[in-house]
């Protein structure tokens, strides 16, 4: 995939975000700010025997951090938590597509830190 | 007159192309480029004085000491201190804020209050937060509708409880010019002592610590052309004489023995360990290069800058612009978003006004990225001003901020630079 499909996928999803919205019997949930510029991923989930049977999110921040957010819930809906090991920073930014830059790079890695932590438990229902 | 294309050529970093492209640099409120002169300064004093200070008896430290105070001078002559031992040198506004809230903070007892603004960069807030634990309690004055401070709201917090007021000169967001003279006025009516964040002031305009009798002044060289990891905090001598110490180590002392130290005179007093040098000699090499330009004529070339701003943003759909209109309260700092960017809020999120279903809006962060496809550096985020954007009800801003360099023609390849960034985007 080129560079332009990539970002055009990207900001296809920033405009049309999958799984946006609240789960009302979430298992997991969890608000994550990037401290630097105040971006914003909200994250629910239902967890179940290991896996993640829903996750849905709600965000406000720029195209990239709204965008990975969409796109990192495509990744991981149905996916067992253990497989989450190998989604390292590294892959998920590289399986994006598009050269960010370490500045935006921290936008694109909000919601799967968010993610990580929700799993970890420290997941704070706001 | 100021003329920001030949002022231009003092800066060495302006020979770099990026991309190609020349850089325009609008992130002044963040740090500012330096001239060769202060860069020259540093490097003459590495090249040829190199030694501590207040120690030796040697020539060489001799030397040092005797341009490490030349320099105090300097600073302190430039923000019309009468005393140069009321300038001790710091890292920056944040370490002087740090230092008075950590200083004062040991005479104040639970119940104490502290007036703040809403206007306040987290530097002026945070070291305040630090004494919650104790029981102070930490109040905010608001700001009115234009984006200037609500004096009503202000002088009706002041209580007898009262012990500091500390406030923002001019604020690194709206660029709103705080009357700090009546703010003083007022604070020493009800017997609390104030101070003043000089970080956006300092650099941009002429500020006279008499003048306005302040207590206290804090501001950072590197936001003035002078060297990062210099700064000044200005106190009156009597209050600094009687203040605590911040830190301990040499060069603060009188004696110290094995059951307790006393303190030297100040400044020295707050100046523990060796001190930055090199820095303090480069921000005095800052303060000539501004002198020689003078500082009324630093403000007026950005009054102008602002003015030229409001002229041309009409022409630029959706974008909405933050802070006082009026020039005579207003600094050379433009905050601005592309349609409405309101805090987070997950229910409003859920309504069908999310950014990215209106194509009106376009978020700072995305803004600054595309922009700097131009080479024109501007801020996007919070500014370190998170309680601000709150009762903005914004959840960031992008942000140009003019300085000595910037010109009319940057102003209008930032205004080009944001219809191209808007078109691209899709609107």
């Amino acid at each position: 995939m080129s560079e332009d499909i990539a970002y055009e996928v990207m900001m296809d999803h920033y405009r049309n975000p999958h799984n946006y919205g609240t789960i009302e019997n979430a298992t997991n949930r969890i608000t994550e700010y990037n401290p630097i510029c105040g971006d914003t991923v909200h994250l629910e989930m239902i967890i179940n025997e290991g896996r993640i049977e829903d996750i849905k999110f709600v965000g406000r921040g720029c195209s990239i951090s709204q965008a990975s957010a969409s796109i990192l819930t495509e990744t991981v809906k149905g996916k067992s938590i253990s497989s989450l090991n190998d989604l390292t920073d590294q892959k998920y930014l590289m399986d994006l597509g598009v050269s960010l830059g370490p500045a935006r790079e921290r936008c694109a890695l909000l919601s799967l830190n968010a993610l990580r932590k929700a799993i970890a438990g420290d997941g704070t229902a706001p | 007159m100021l003329n920001p294309t030949k002022v231009k050529n003092d800066f060495p970093i302006f020979r770099r192309k990026i991309d190609g492209k020349e850089i325009i640099y609008l992130d002044n409120a963040a740090t500012t480029q330096k001239p060769k002169s202060v860069i020259d300064a540093i490097k003459d004093y590495y090249e040829n004085f190199n030694s501590n200070v207040h120690r030796g008896i040697y020539k060489l430290s001799e030397e040092a000491t005797d341009m490490y105070e030349k320099a105090r001078k300097n600073v302190s002559d430039f923000i019309g201190g009468n005393d140069q031992n009321g300038l001790v040198f710091v890292r920056n506004a944040t370490e002087a804020l740090n230092l008075l809230a950590s200083s004062i903070g040991q005479s104040l007892k639970r119940d104490d209050e502290v007036l703040l603004t809403l206007m306040e960069h987290h530097s002026n807030i945070v070291p305040w937060q630090f004494l919650m634990g104790k029981g102070v309690k930490i109040k905010y004055a608001d700001l009115k509708e234009d984006g200037t401070l609500n004096m009503e709201d202000f002088t009706s917090k002041i209580t007898q409880h009262t012990k500091v007021v500390s406030v923002t000169h001019v604020s690194n967001v709206l660029g709103t010019i705080n009357d700090a003279k009546e703010l003083a006025r007022i604070s020493h009516e009800k017997e609390a002592t104030f101070i003043l964040d000089g970080a956006q002031s300092v650099p941009h305009m002429p500020v006279d610590v008499k003048d306005i009798d302040c207590d206290y002044v804090a501001f950072s060289g590197h936001k003035m052309l002078g060297p990062m990891g210099i700064g000044g905090l200005y106190g009156k001598p009597d209050l600094l004489s009687k203040l605590p110490p911040y830190m301990g180590g040499g060069e603060m002392i009188n004696t110290v023995t094995t059951e307790g130290s006393t303190w030297a005179d100040i400044p020295l007093k707050f100046e523990a360990g060796t001190p930055n040098v090199a820095d303090a000699i480069g921000l005095s090499a800052a303060v000539d290069y501004l002198k020689n330009i003078g500082m009324k004529e630093v403000r007026k070339h950005e009054s102008e800058m602002i003015l030229y701003a409001f002229q041309e943003e009409k022409y630029m759909e959706n974008l909405k612009s933050f802070g006082p209109r009026s020039l005579h309260l207003r600094g050379g700092v433009y905050s601005f978003n592309i349609g409405d960017i309101p805090s987070f809020n997950i229910q409003r999120e859920l309504e069908a006004n999310s950014i990215r279903i209106s194509r009106a809006s376009m978020h700072p962060h995305d803004v600054a990225s595309e922009i700097d496809k131009e080479g024109i550096a501007i801020r996007s985020g919070h500014h370190c001003a998170m309680p601000l954007m709150a009762r903005l009800d914004v959840q960031a801003t992008a942000r140009a901020s003019f300085y000595i360099y910037n010109s009319k023609e940057e102003i209008d390849k930032l205004f080009i630079g944001l219809q191209n960034a808007t078109a691209r985007f899709g609107h």
